[in-house]
């Protein structure tokens, strides 16, 4: 297993070609050694007989066509993993960079991971409180979900995730064993430090583990770090029995790093240049989300990804919500009227929701509430659109008050302060109240007896 | 079996792995990969390049390791066990796999299809010397509680029954049947027959649509039927309830049997259809409903090869099962990843793209796809029928890309799910005026014979009504609702009783989630009879605003939940209410 190769054919961009290999295997790595000093790790993207195409995770800069060693290691990308990986910080293919010097484990797992077979999986029911109305009542997170984060540029998608990381983990049973797992693809320095900040802050820092590629790290690299990230995710939690937040930021980097590498390869593209595996790709990801029979951790998911211009139909969104199950959205509209957390209700869907909530879980009334809620919501945009046309003292008394719960439901219900942690009973209260300034015959989604149960009694005729 | 052919793999890219050389192999040949033998299938040939996709993980392939050929295409096995089961896109069942491998799929992992070692209670049905020939029942086996496994003589074989075995319990291996036929050759029939996926089943022939597959769900049943061995499609961006909608269908519908595909979708979303399927009783057997259901998971983190081929896996099981003169419904959730599939694979292969990088051949593919429903008279004289419903994902929930499009053409049903009926929480969210059904003349005696002669004529003034709301409504968007005169305000506030208490339908309510034919029928009946009282009314000058006070629109709405489905005739005390109403709003105002 020990040959070396010296130098190779072909460099373009982050792919070099290497001829004349033998025993090479698809996904292999292979390890190159840059002038005798500087070490490189790669990966087999396709074999053509003894011709093997390798992608570079570090950049294939100083790399010349002669002064480069290659080696097989014999096996595909690997990543060590042990329960001291809290509390530390690695790089994006697992390589630690916090200065405290490398794990000792010889436990290592394939970062490509296994599809999870769907009859040992556990249906997740549980769902997790995060202290957020907009969520708790309307897109409930539940523990083996994946639910992303659909943002822009400049929204407080992070100030968002690091809320739900504090407030989540401060949950009713603290017994359980939680972790985080943090991967970061191609995002700021700033970003970074805020989230290491935030984790400090709320005292979960020795129970997070970071896989950190930043913006100007290699655009390779950032094509494993979920997937090291994740393994680590099932190995914490199916094999160590904890609950695992993963928290991957940004996934528009990461697609967008799979594109430049496709081009390179000269592949043909599908939708906007994006290779026509970009669903696959995604889809091997965000699947890595669940629950397995037997075992009593779980992996929940919440990617974050922005936009590219806001356009949620823009590939990466779209493809993702094809896979996630729901989404949070986040508008620019409220944020510049400052409301926080500015989530945009009606895009927003927990598809999981359903099955975690209502009597024995949260409380009886609560799904028929969240699409009252979001029905009456729906018919504020009507209202709304009505007013900019006519003015909105032509509106009829029922529009107008459509418009005054509009703007109540988005102050309070949706707005809350970055540490403010509501109780479930609290939220769901709070949204009854809301819809006390709605006559009660408009209430066409819930149940008659739940109204006679919950409707505000001194709102009647308000 | 004649010697095998075997190649060795000279290049890797993804899925696709080719071999040099000229290699015997066969078109659509399952060919058996490394060492590990990983299932894949022949793709292109060449004078010196074999194409192979694999259905498996390909990580760890060397070139220089061998293939080698099966000797027969890609086929599914066909005996009593697959209903209450669930595969993964080639038929290899998952249960097993999970037993084999543990939790995670492993590569490599060799199952039989179905159980060669229980014992099936099995009745002989024909006796020596009855000619058989393709599609002739020779035994029956009760494969679940509700369904009776029908094993029949594979199609294009034929003679003369030489010897039988008593009834008694055997395997799907036992030879049960020996028959001798025209050139004298002896052949040993067991349950089990082998059926390439791609290849439909033969049929006598194919009769018109004449009956509609009743799901109990309104906007369907009523307003955009499929029939019995129809094609509709179910288009609608990220959240619009592609899957609740199907989910829905596979569990009311009047089919016999439903194949569900999971065709690149989530994981978690099979586990929770083979946990409800499980729990929930068919309302028509009292049985789970996992005894009349196979599920086919392809998930979309499972190879990509094996999820093209998943479609074609269920589309033959369901074949097999129409054979048996049973109704058999197809959900495909969902065909675009089908295509998306198609279109991967297409890329390596280096294929010319068409479309948005869809290969050429798009549209044929679905095409045929679709072409295998139909209601059908079976080789053995019986009658079965595949319904196919597929969901279609569009991209950006844009209708015009090219899956949406191609499917139009060859489907009869539409169902097209809005987006911003979906924010509203109005589901099913299938838009009535994007949506269209091409049946309801076929169907229109069926309705008329069965649940009332006025059906389609109610259903079509409900349509009506729903169309000049729309119109209406663009108004109203411009000035405000205040300034129309009272006859066209009743229009809006009937359609809005259509809307909320008859196309909106919850499908977590006991009553709610599927409702009879004769319900639907009554609920219409009662809303236009409160259109046609309170137009009178309205007619004789009295203001919208009197009429709303009286609570009628609100109670009208409820009847979906007030009125349990066991006691239907509850009914017909609304017509009295509506009288009541009307009386009343003439004795206070006139």
């Amino acid at each position: 297993m020990a040959i070396e190769y010296l130098g190779l054919s072909n460099i373009n961009g982050p792919l070099v070609v290497l001829e004349g290999v033998q025993e090479a295997f698809f996904d292999e790595i292979v390890e190159f050694v840059v002038d005798g000093n500087t070490r490189k790790m790669g990966r087999i993207v396709e074999l053509d007989e003894d011709k093997a195409v390798i992608q570079v995770f570090e950049g294939t800069e100083n790399m010349s066509l002669t002064n480069t060693h290659t080696r097989l290691s014999g096996h595909p990308m690997e990543v060590a993993v042990s329960p001291d990986m809290l509390g530390r910080t690695f790089n994006g293919i697992g390589q630690p960079i916090d200065g405290m010097g490398s794990l000792t484990s010889t436990d290592k797992r394939d970062v490509n991971g296994l599809p999870l077979n769907p009859v040992r999986r556990e249906y997740p029911r549980n769902y997790i409180r995060t202290g957020i109305s907009a969520i708790d009542g309307l897109t409930t997170l539940i523990r083996g979900q994946k639910l992303p984060i659909f943002s822009g540029n400049g929204l407080p998608h992070d100030q968002l995730a690091a809320q739900i990381v504090r407030q989540a983990s401060l949950g009713d049973d603290s017994e359980e064993k939680f972790a985080i797992v943090f991967g970061a693809m191609g995002v700021k320095h700033d970003v970074a430090d805020f989230f290491r900040k935030a984790f400090e802050e709320s005292g979960v820092a020795d129970h997070v583990c970071m896989f950190l590629n930043l913006a100007n790290d290699p655009v390779v690299e950032r094509l494993i770090t979920p997937k090291v990230a994740l393994t680590v995710a099932e190995y914490l939690a199916f094999e160590c029995n904890m609950h695992i937040l993963v928290i991957l930021t940004d996934m528009t980097s990461f697609a967008e790093a799979m594109r430049e590498v496709s081009s390179s390869r000269g592949e043909i593209p599908s939708r906007k240049g994006y290779p026509g595996y970009l669903y696959s790709e995604l889809a091997t990801i965000y699947e890595r989300a669940g629950i397995v029979e037997g075992a009593s951790g779980s992996v929940t998911q919440l990617p974050i990804l922005t936009m590219p211009n806001d356009d949620i139909t823009h590939p990466i969104p779209d493809l993702t919500g094809y896979i996630t199950e729901g989404q949070v959205v986040l508008d620019r509209s409220l944020h510049g009227q400052s409301v926080y957390p500015p989530i945009s209700i009606l895009p927003s869907l927990s598809r999981l929701m359903k099955d975690g909530i209502g009597k024995g879980y949260t409380r009886e009334d609560h799904q028929d509430l969240a699409n009252q809620l979001f029905s009456a919501y729906a018919k504020v945009g009507e209202a709304r659109n009505l007013a900019s046309v006519i003015g909105e003292d032509e509106l009829s008394p029922i529009d107008k008050r459509y418009l005054k719960f509009g703007e109540e439901f988005e102050k309070r219900y949706v707005g809350q302060g970055p540490s403010e942690n509501r109780t479930i009973q609290q939220t769901l209260d709070l949204g009854w109240e809301l819809l006390g300034l709605l006559p009660k015959e408009e209430l066409d989604r819930v149940d008659t007896k739940l109204i006679d149960l919950y409707y505000p009694q001194e709102a009647e005729g308000v | 079996m004649d010697s095998k052919n075997t190649g060795k793999i000279y290049g890797i890219n993804g899925p696709v792995i080719y071999l040099k050389g000229k290699t015997g192999f066969r078109m659509s040949e399952m060919v058996y990969v490394g060492e590990e033998r990983l299932v894949g299938e022949v793709i292109s040939l060449d004078k010196d390049m074999t194409t192979i996709q694999v259905y498996e993980e390909t990580s760890g392939l060397r070139p220089g390791e061998s293939v080698e050929t099966s000797g027969s295409a890609v086929s599914v096995t066909l005996a009593p066990g697959i209903l209450n089961n669930i595969f993964d896109g080639i038929e290899r069942p998952l249960d097993q796999i999970a037993e084999k491998g543990g939790a995670f799929i492993t590569r490599g992992v060799s199952v039989d299809s179905l159980d060669t070692e229980k014992k099936w209670e099995t009745h002989l049905t024909v006796s020596e010397g009855d000619l058989v020939h393709g599609g002739t029942i020779i035994a029956e086996v009760p494969e679940t509680r509700a369904i009776v496994h029908k094993c029949m003589v594979p199609p294009e074989v034929e003679g003369t029954v030489v010897s039988v075995v008593p009834d008694g319990e055997y395997t799907i291996q036992d030879t049960l049947v020996v028959i001798e036929q025209a050139n004298g050759e002896k052949k040993e029939l067991s349950m089990t027959q082998h059926w390439p996926i791609r290849v439909p089943r033969p049929v006598h022939h194919r009769y018109s649509a004449n009956e509609p597959l009743i799901t109990g769900q309104r906007i369907l049943d009523t307003m955009f039927p499929i029939a019995k061995g129809g094609t509709a499609a179910i288009p609608g961006g990220f959240g619009t309830g592609k899957t609740m909608t199907q989910h829905q269908i596979a569990k009311w519908a009047n089919a016999d049997i439903i194949i569900y595909i999971g065709c690149g979708e989530r994981g978690n979303e099979m586990t929770q259809v083979l946990e409800e399927f499980s729990e929930l009783v068919d309302p028509r057997s009292g049985n789970p409903l996992m005894d009349r259901t196979t599920l086919i998971a392809n998930t979309s983190n499972m190879p990509v090869a094996a999820r093209e081929a998943s479609i074609y896996t269920g589309l033959t099981l369901a074949e097999y099962y129409r054979d048996m003169g049973y109704d058999v419904a197809i959900m495909a959730d969902s065909t675009s990843r089908w295509a998306e599939a198609l279109r991967e694979l297409s890329g390596r292969l280096e294929e010319m793209p068409a479309e948005e990088g869809f290969p050429a051949y798009l549209a044929s593919r679905l095409s045929a796809f679709y072409e295998r429903a139909g209601m059908m008279q079976t080789l053995n004289g019986g009658t079965g029928s595949v319904s196919i419903i597929g969901a279609v994902s569009p991209q950006g929930g844009d209708f015009s890309e090219p899956v949406t499009q191609n499917t139009k053409r060859f489907v009869r049903c539409f169902w097209g799910l809005d987006k911003s009926l979906a924010y509203a929480r109005h589901f099913p969210a299938i838009h009535w005026l994007t949506s269209y059904s091409e049946y309801l003349p076929d169907l229109a005696g069926w309705y008329s014979d069965h649940v009332s002669p006025k059906f389609v004529d109610y259903r079509n003034r409900m349509m009506t009504l729903l169309n000049q709301e729309s119109s209406l409504m663009e108004i109203v968007k411009l000035i405000g609702g205040d300034v129309l005169p009272d006859d066209q305000k009743l229009i809006l506030e009937i359609a809005k009783v259509i809307r909320l208490g008859f196309l909106q339908q919850n499908a977590f309510h006991k009553d709610d989630t599927c409702v009879s034919m004769e319900k639907q029928f009554k609920m219409m009946d009662v809303i236009l009879y409160l259109y046609r009282k309170a137009r009178k009314l309205v007619a004789m000058g009295m203001p919208m605003s009197v009429l709303k006070a009286e609570g009628i629109f609100e109670k009208v709405i409820a009847i979906k939940y007030d009125v349990p489905n066991d006691n239907i005739s509850l009914l017909d005390i609304y017509k009295n209410d509506i009288d009541d109403f009307y009386n009343s709003v003439i004795e206070k105002n006139g």
